[in-house]
């Protein structure tokens, strides 16, 4: 029962900072709830429960495989939120910490829901729980990126719920009872009537892949990062999508169970591929750099996507490029809020020369930069070697180039952003801002652990890790 | 039964066309509530040989849920926005009129074609679902102000609704209540980002929210 715990403590916490009357000591609840939850989460990872699963819900290999990289990521945003939050001290942040704690309990529940239901309603639940979140800064501009999360993510996510009832009546016209938890839709497998199982699966990969941010259904994404603050951004980046992930994983393994795989696979690779390819033309035009952090988002999005259509080893890479995906967003959207602060404007056009207003930050921006490229040896670099080479093992070689081309255009875009900000002379209103804002451990520390992280990923991967998505890898394709 | 479930759905549709051709706001909430109220009582009509607690209580949390809470929730909004007409839709009334017109009849077409269960063959269910759905979606592009698009939702939430009552015998009470607390959930902090625009905006016209653009 320990993995009800995930949920709980997180759920606990919201409810006693809500009630906390201390505008200045209520932050600490998060990296409190962090590090319990974290401890929790592996624990749970390394010493698997024996029991089988409850059918609704559990801590099964595939929420063991990902949650623990949420939880290190939230650990991560929470020792930063502290610090940032005292800056912050003009807002009253009770519904902030409480709508973040909230987030990351709905998160756990969504990773360990093994019944359809279930999961829509934690996804939901997450989605609405994050919403105080994206308008913290109270402007303007926060609340039409919020509007548009709710319109897109909404229908989307609603579309998710059709799909997942498309999917009940695929069992019950197969001749099953209509049961949605995911154990008894893959033990009916071929037996699920075929049209209406290609039905729920468009229909639970465009919500779900909204979740995800995967193109054309990631408008929403540019917007809701580029306004939230960067704590929220990263949460949202690496957290948020590999909720929306794991239910695109868990929903193909019925689909191949149902034996219609093969449509799956080539869905993913087309829309892994496509959104590769936005991401890349827009971060070749992009000039605000929080907004580029979302294309950057979706182009990794696009990564998973396209190792899940490969699978197999692909797939145990994608599971790794999740763990890496979380870290280095981490690092990057942390910085960035660092840099945001002290310069003041968010646009090519208005920053420059932050290597000399906040030289650490920018040291870990640019490093992070590297990072999210792929350049070894940090950990991205080698899943995404990994995914490039199971994509030519399995004869698509043709997706494996383009694969690279968009990695290649990404890069341009996205140094040309950094570069641009973080060399150069200072402006006259970056050095205004400087003395109000000062570059304390406190905010350079958090992003610095993640980067860490994500070098120490990618330097020696943990074999408890690898078991992990080994064994995650063997519950999506029972037969290898 | 199925006569009277059939009468039931076709309320609902007739609804969806109603609410495609007005511009009062008042009377959008209005249908959206009369339509969910419709909804609600379903339940009772298909398990009409057998009403068990759960069948009782997920109708009445359903009427009370669709049909009270959520309009009262966007009554307040509107009043605060101090607004009751959707004066210049994207889409015209008359032309969404009629696309919601030729939607119902496809969404007819296209659920006779659909494989279905034997039982489920007489039924309007699965048209007047895709129906709700492609009104639900219509709105939501078509409005310009924001109380219309959550009407909208509304209406596409419906058309899932309706789709998930061929699942009754096998979805649990607790899914069906989690599935209506996250929507009335929604539209509540749906509810307070309205007001929040409206203040930020001095509007509650979404074409104006154009500020975040490449």
């Amino acid at each position: 029962m320990k993995e009800l715990l995930l949920i709980f403590v997180p759920l606990v916490a919201a409810g006693a900072a809500a009630l906390w009357p201390d505008n200045r000591t209520r932050p600490w609840f998060l990296p409190a709830a962090g590090l319990a939850h974290a401890l929790l989460a592996f624990g749970l990872m390394l010493r698997p429960p024996e029991s089988p699963f409850h059918a609704w819900f559990g801590c099964d290999p595939l929420a063991r495989a990902m949650l623990p990289a949420v939880s290190l990521l939230f650990l991560g945003c929470a020792a930063y939120g502290v610090p940032y939050l005292r800056l912050r001290a003009e807002r009253p942040n009770r519904v902030f910490v409480a709508g973040f704690l909230a987030a990351l309990g709905l998160m756990s529940a969504a990773h360990m829901a093994r019944h359809l239901g279930l999961l829509w309603i934690a996804t939901e639940a997450v989605t609405l729980s994050s919403v105080p979140l994206l308008h913290f800064n109270n402007t303007p501009r926060a609340f039409e990126a919020t509007w548009k999360y709710l319109l897109v993510g909404g229908t989307g996510i609603a579309l998710s719920l059709l799909g997942s009832f498309c999917l009940g009546y695929a069992s019950l016209h197969g001749g099953g009872a209509g049961d949605l938890t995911f154990a008894a839709l893959m033990a009916q497998g071929t037996a699920l009537s075929r049209p209406w199982v290609l039905i729920a699966w468009v229909l639970l990969l465009v919500g779900y892949g909204t979740k995800m941010g995967l193109a054309p259904m990631h408008t929403w994404k540019p917007d809701a990062y580029g306004e939230a603050p960067g704590i929220v951004g990263a949460m949202l980046a690496g957290g948020v999508t590999t909720v929306a992930f794991t239910a695109v994983l868990r929903v193909r393994a019925v689909v191949d169970a149902a034996g219609a795989g093969e449509v799956a696979s080539r869905t993913l690779l087309v829309i892994g591929l496509f959104s590769m390819l936005v991401a890349a033309l827009f971060l070749l035009s992009a000039r605000d750099f929080k907004r580029m952090l979302a294309y950057s988002s979706v182009e990794h999005m696009g990564i998973l996507s396209l190792g899940a259509a490969v699978g197999g080893v692909g797939l145990w890479a994608a599971f790794f490029h999740v763990w890496n995906n979380s870290m280095t967003k981490g690092a990057l959207f942390l910085s960035a809020g660092n840099l945001r602060r002290a310069a003041g404007g968010r646009t090519i056009d208005e920053v420059s020369g932050m290597s000399v207003i906040t030289p650490r930050s920018a040291a870990l921006f640019v490093a992070a930069l590297f990072a999210v490229t792929a350049c070894p040896p940090f950990g991205p670099f080698f899943s995404e070697l990994l995914i490039v080479k199971s994509t030519f093992a399995t004869g698509h070689g043709w997706a494996a180039a383009f694969f690279l081309g968009c990695l290649l255009l990404a890069f341009f875009g996205l140094t040309r952003v950094v570069f641009a900000i973080v060399y150069g002379r200072p402006r006259q209103a970056a050095r205004e801002m400087d003395h109000r804002y000062r570059e304390t451990l406190a905010v350079v520390l958090p992003p610095a652990a993640l980067l860490l992280l994500a070098l120490g990923l990618g330097l020696a991967t943990p074999n408890a890790l690898r078991e992990a998505w080994t064994a995650a890898v063997r519950q999506l394709s029972p037969t290898p | 039964m199925s006569g009277l479930l059939n009468l039931l759905i076709g309320l609902a549709m007739g609804l969806n066309l109603v609410a495609l051709g007005t511009g009062r706001l008042p009377s959008l909430i209005r249908i959206a509530a009369l339509q969910g109220m419709v909804l609600g009582i379903m339940p009772l009509v298909i398990e009409a040989h057998d009403w068990r607690m759960m069948v009782l209580v997920i109708a009445a949390a359903t009427v009370a849920m669709k049909g009270l809470v959520i309009p009262a929730l966007l009554r307040r909004a509107m009043r605060t926005a101090n607004i009751d007409r959707d004066l210049d839709p994207l889409i015209g009334f008359l032309p969404s009129l009629l696309l919601g017109a030729a939607g119902m009849i496809g969404a007819v077409v296209l659920a006779r074609r659909l494989p279905l269960l034997p039982e489920h063959h007489e039924s309007l269910l699965v048209a007047g679902a895709l129906a709700s759905v492609l009104t639900g979606l219509l709105l939501l592009i078509g409005r310009s102000k924001a109380i219309s698009q959550v009407c909208g939702y509304l209406i596409l939430e419906n058309g899932i609704y309706l789709f998930g009552l061929l699942l009754i015998h096998s979805t649990p009470l607790l899914v069906e209540a989690g599935i209506l607390l996250d929507l009335t959930v929604a539209v509540f902090v749906t509810g307070i980002i309205v007001d929040r625009i409206q203040r930020a905006f001095d509007s509650l016209d979404t074409r104006k929210l154009t500020v975040l653009r490449e």
